[in-house]
Formats: C-alpha cells, structure tokens, sequence
C-alpha cells in the first residue's frame, strides 16, 4: 500500500513535471521555426546598436538618439524609478491622511473622505490617467497666460514649473525656462498613480488602526498621555505590524501600474521597450527585459518586507 | 482654536465643489453643436450626445446597432440574476449557456438573416463586459487548480503552480497582454493565426487566474485541520476530500474577496485599449480624434469614469453586503 502510493505520488509529479517540459519545448521549437521564418534575428546584441530615437524626458542620465538600446532602456528605468519613488511617497502622505480623515470625529471630513476613496477606487487608472493628461493639456492655460497659484509656481498646458535651487522658472518666448519642471506627462502619471493608490493606502491604514484594540487606547488615555502622544506611541507601533505587510504590495502596485504611461507618453522603461520592440522586431528580448526587471523589483522588496516584518514582531 | 484649520478646509472645498457645479452644470452646453461649446465656458456634455453611438458600439455597423445593445443588456441581466443568492444552483449554468448562445448570435449574426459582422469589428461596453464575463468563466477554474495545486503535498506540482502565480503577479499587466500580442503568434506553427481579440482574452485569462488563485488560497487556508481529518476517517480519497468537503467551504469563505478581484479584473480589461482593441475605454479615447471635437478630453473621461464607476460601486456595494454576517458568509461556518 505505501509503496503503491509513492508510486503514485512519483507518477503524478513526473506527470506534471513532463507536461511542463514537453509544452514548454512545444513554444520553443514553435517560436525558433517562426523566427527562422520570418528572419528575425535573435540575443541581445541589439543592445548595443545605436538607437536612433529621441526620448521625451530623462530624469538623470543624459541622452541621444546617438546613444544605445541598453543606454535608452536605462533611461527608462531610471525614469519609471522616478515616478515611482516621488508616487509612493506622496501617496503615502494622502493616503495615511485620508485614512486618518475617515476615522476622525468630525462628519465633514470622515464623509468626505470615504467618498474619496469610494470614487477613485472605483474607476480604473487607466481613465484616471487619461483624465489629468487632458485637464493639464486642455484645461491649463498656455505659457503666456500661466496660472499661477503661488509666487514662482506655473502651471501651463506644457508643464509645470516651480522655483528650485538654480533659480526660478521665467517666460521665454512661449515656455517657461529655468527652475524644476514636470512635463504634463509626467505630473498626470504622478498625480493619477499617488492619488489612485492613496485611496488604497487610506483603507490600509484605517484598517490597522482600527484593529488596535479600544483597551489599549484607554489605557493609553489613563496614564494620561495626549491623544498625539497615544497615536504616537501606542496605536502606531501597533497598527504599523498591520499596516506594513498590505502598503508594500500597494507600493508594488503603484511601481507596476507606472508602466501605464505608455498610454499618455511618458517614457518609462515599458514605454521604451515598446519603442525598442517596434524597431528591432525583437519582441521576445524586449518583454524579457521588461519582465525580469519589474519580477527582480518584486522580489527585491518582498525580500525587504519580510526582513521589516520580522523586525516589527 | 482646532476648529479652524477645519473650517478652513470646508471653504476651500465648498468653494471648489461650487466651482465644478458651475462648470459641470450651470454653464454647460447639452446640445451636439460644436461651436456652441467652443463659445461657452462651461463644460460640453454634447461631445457625449454626439458620439454615443461611436462610444457606446465601436465601429460595429450602424444599421446593426441594436444587436450590441440587446447583448449588452442581456449580459448584465445575466450577471445581475446571478448575484442573488436564491439563484445559485446548478442551472444556473444551462442559464448562462443559453445566455451566451443568444449573445452569441446576436453579435456574429449570419444566421435567422442577421447580417455577419466579424470581432474585429465589435467593440464599446459590450467588448468591455466580454471581455470580463469570458476572463473570469475561463480564469476561475484554472485558479482553482492553481490554488489547490500550491497546496499540494507533492512537490513538483507545488513548484509549477508557485513559479506561475509569482511570475505573473510579480509583472504589470500590460507586459502580459505585449506578450499576447507579439509573441503568441510566434508560439504557435506556421499557418495557425489567432485574433486580436482572442490574443488580449488568453492574456488577461492567464492575469486573473493567478490573482483569482490567490484569493482561492486564502480561502482554503482557513478551513481548519479538522475537517480534513474528518474526511480522512470517512475514507475519502483527495478528489472527494477535496471536491466535496474543502472547496464548497473554502469558496464560501472566498466569495467577498473573490467580487473584489473581479471588480480589479473588470477595471483592468481597459488597458487592452494599449494593444489596440476597441473597448469603452478606447471608444472613448477614438472619439476625441474626430477634427471637430477635440479639446473635450475632460469631459469625454469624466463620462468614462462615470460608467466604470456604476459598475464597480454597484459590485463592491454587492460585495459588502456579502460580507455581513448571517448571509451565509464565513460567519456562518463556525
């Protein structure tokens, strides 16, 4: 009887194990046929040809369309990393807020606030992204009749612009020059993705720090503690052993939703793939790139998460 | 002294809540007429009086339109028949069959004299809800063996379903449909081509299967121990065990976050709008090209994000109402 089912467990696996392998090799045999066919050529030397595209924007590292592949791809890189670094922390701030907002006593703000997260949860990013691209791109003012909430801050239908340290943004011609400046693409892709992911991140936090138990706040309140000090040292500590493990798969989230902006033009790394693709005929290399960057990303911060959660316990 | 920066934040909103009223209402313009919205300064719901047949239907013949339209409705009459849990029985399913046989030969046509109209050519909500019906139909039983796959004792099967689930939950979506739409054609032997359509389909199968798988397993985790071991003593073998005893519990349990992922898969399917199908999202998006109206983006996703919204705040709505106890939920299991 036991060896029969060992038997069996032996089959079973060799079964599954051979199916995989037998499909797998199936694709391969398929796809080499095809591209023999269709003279695409194969590896990764591409990488190293030149270009020959621009790029819209490139948060660090200079660039040409006389550059490489592996140089643009780069450059899309370290501009998905941009959006999603500034992404996450703004929608950590909105989002913690909101969530505070909907456990606050006063029905203003805590209906207010659940009607945000109710409504930006509800529609997809997709809409949301399109939806700040044409209000920046449509509802904006040109440059010459910039709005301008605050001293030094423009906001045009090309961009806008704010005072940084090398000085403050002027109207030349018909653009603004000099100080920082967020292309409409890039502020729709910041604005859609920290707003739609705060709206998560509220229920995250709300969530944590309801499941700290209503003792404990008492507690709290008997030893005669503030009630920013019982958040601060009470509730949050507490809360945060919830709270952590849900905020870094939203922070993935946001880190794979970025790569939407190829749908408003931001040139991200998928974005640039894409370009890449198009050119080389290359689709199989390409969406490997894509895909064994964002799986490396995925790990590395699971890794990092479970390191957090094993400190907090 | 608090109170302040509260009221101050309630004038900041009222004022900015007055400001869209005016723009969104008072000083809109309702009447198709384009150099009506240029003049007013308002918002041009007209944009969406104009194009509501492109927007709603896609480029499927006009003459033709009503056959989306009854599909569409049937489509959501079916989903709204199966929400209710008094329907949830077995013929449910010969419902659902007949359902799409209809829907079926409403939209191919080339029979009872309707004209055929190839997929190419469909598109608007009724691709959208397509789209999400046929994802979750086929997604759903492969997540389930996905599930209990993860769950198996047997190692090489365990490794297969973690490799797939992490793979693809670990990649944006978009890369997964990129993937359907150039490589699959590569995938497969010379002189077998597979539809745009089909391609953007398999994809977002394959998407929602893993995160679908995901959900299933948390519902299996929380049927205690016990319950296998009662059906181990009954002699069950792991197809019974696992058929009779611990999935109709586990999938009970499920069923809240199971509608939450639908209500993600459902908002997801417009991203194949980047591989170039024509659902509502992108109907939306074309109707913007016409030389006459641009500069309504505004408008047009506003009313795009409308509709999702009906959608998804209808099934979250559903959802929560799951949730409470004595509805069958995981309450009732203990």
């Amino acid at each position: 009887m036991a060896v029969n089912l060992k038997a069996k467990r032996l089959g079973v696996q060799a079964l599954a194990a051979a199916l995989v392998v037998a499909a797998a090799a199936y694709l391969v045999f398929n796809t080499l046929a095809n591209l023999e066919a269709r003279r695409i050529a194969s590896g990764f030397a591409f990488l190293w040809r030149e270009a020959g595209f621009e790029v819209g924007e490139s948060a660090f590292l200079a660039y040409s369309a006389a550059d490489t592949y592996a140089r643009a791809l780069l450059v899309g890189l370290a501009n998905t990393f941009q959006v999603a670094i500034l992404g996450i922390a703004a929608a950590t701030v909105i989002g913690t807020a909101i969530g505070l907002f909907r456990l606050s006593g006063n029905p203003f703000l805590k209906n207010l606030s659940s009607c945000y997260v109710e409504f930006l949860r509800n529609v997809p990013l997709l809409v949301q992204l399109f939806f700040w691209y044409a209000l920046i791109t449509e509802g904006l003012p040109p440059a010459r009749e910039a709005l301008s909430p605050l001293p030094g801050v423009f906001l045009t239908n090309r961009g806008l612009f704010f005072p940084s340290f090398s000085g403050a943004p002027e109207l030349q011609g018909f653009n603004f020059a000099g100080g920082a400046a967020l292309s409409p693409e890039f502020a729709a892709l910041l604005i859609g993705l920290s707003l739609y992911t705060a709206a998560f991140i509220a229920e995250i936090v709300r969530a944590g720090v309801m499941a700290v138990r209503r003792d404990q706040w008492h507690a709290a309140q008997a030893l005669g503690l503030e009630r920013r000090h019982v958040l601060r040292y009470v509730v949050a500590p507490q809360a945060l052993r919830v709270i952590v493990p849900p905020l870094t798969s939203q922070y993935l989230n946001l880190i794979k939703n970025s790569s939407l902006a190829v749908a408003i033009g931001y040139p991200d790394l998928v974005s640039i793939a894409n370009t890449t693709i198009n050119q080389t005929g290359q689709a199989i290399e390409g969406i490997a790139i894509i895909m064994a960057v964002y799986l490396t990303i995925s790990l590395a911060i699971s890794a990092l998460m479970n390191w957090t959660n094993a400190r907090l316990r | 002294m608090k109170r302040i920066p509260n009221l101050l934040l309630l004038v900041v909103i009222l004022y900015l809540g007055w400001k869209f009223v005016d723009w969104a209402f008072v000083r809109a313009v309702w009447q198709p007429d384009a150099s009506a919205c240029r003049a007013a300064t308002g918002a041009c719901w007209g944009f969406i009086v104009e194009k509501h047949r492109l927007i709603a239907f896609g480029t499927y013949p006009y003459e033709e339109h009503w056959r989306p339209a009854l599909a569409s409705i049937f489509l959501v009459a079916l989903w709204a028949l199966s929400v209710v849990r008094h329907f949830w029985k077995p013929r449910l399913i010969l419902i659902w069959a007949a359902g799409l046989l209809v829907i079926g030969v409403l939209m191919w046509g080339g029979v009872f004299g309707l004209p055929y109209v190839e997929n190419e050519r469909w598109g608007g909500l009724i691709l959208t809800l397509l789209l999400t019906t046929f994802g979750l139909a086929f997604a759903f039983p492969l997540s389930i063996f996905l599930a209990l796959g993860r769950r198996s004792e047997l190692p090489v099967v365990r490794a297969i379903c973690i490799a797939y689930i992490e793979l693809i939950r670990g990649v944006p979506l978009i890369s997964v449909l990129f993937m359907a739409s150039v490589m699959l054609p590569l995938f497969l032997p010379a002189g077998m081509s597979v539809d745009k359509l089909l391609r953007a389909q398999v994809a977002l199968i394959l998407f929602a299967a893993a995160y679908l798988a995901e959900v299933v397993r948390g519902g299996l985790q929380a049927i205690p121990r016990h319950q296998y071991d009662a059906a181990d003593a009954l002699g069950f073998d792991y197809f019974q065990k696992t058929f009779l005893i611990v999935l109709p519990q586990a999938l009970r349990i499920a069923v809240p976050p199971l509608v939450n992922t639908c209500i993600g898969f459902f908002k997801d399917t417009s991203l194949v709008l980047i591989i170039g199908l024509f659902d509502l999202l992108s109907t939306i998006k074309v109707s913007l090209n016409d030389p006459a109206w641009t500069g309504f983006g505004v408008e047009a996703y506003l009313f795009a994000a409308l509709v999702y919204f009906v959608f998804c705040f209808a099934m979250s709505r559903y959802s929560r109402s799951l949730e409470s106890p004595g509805l069958g939920g995981a309450a009732s299991l203990r």
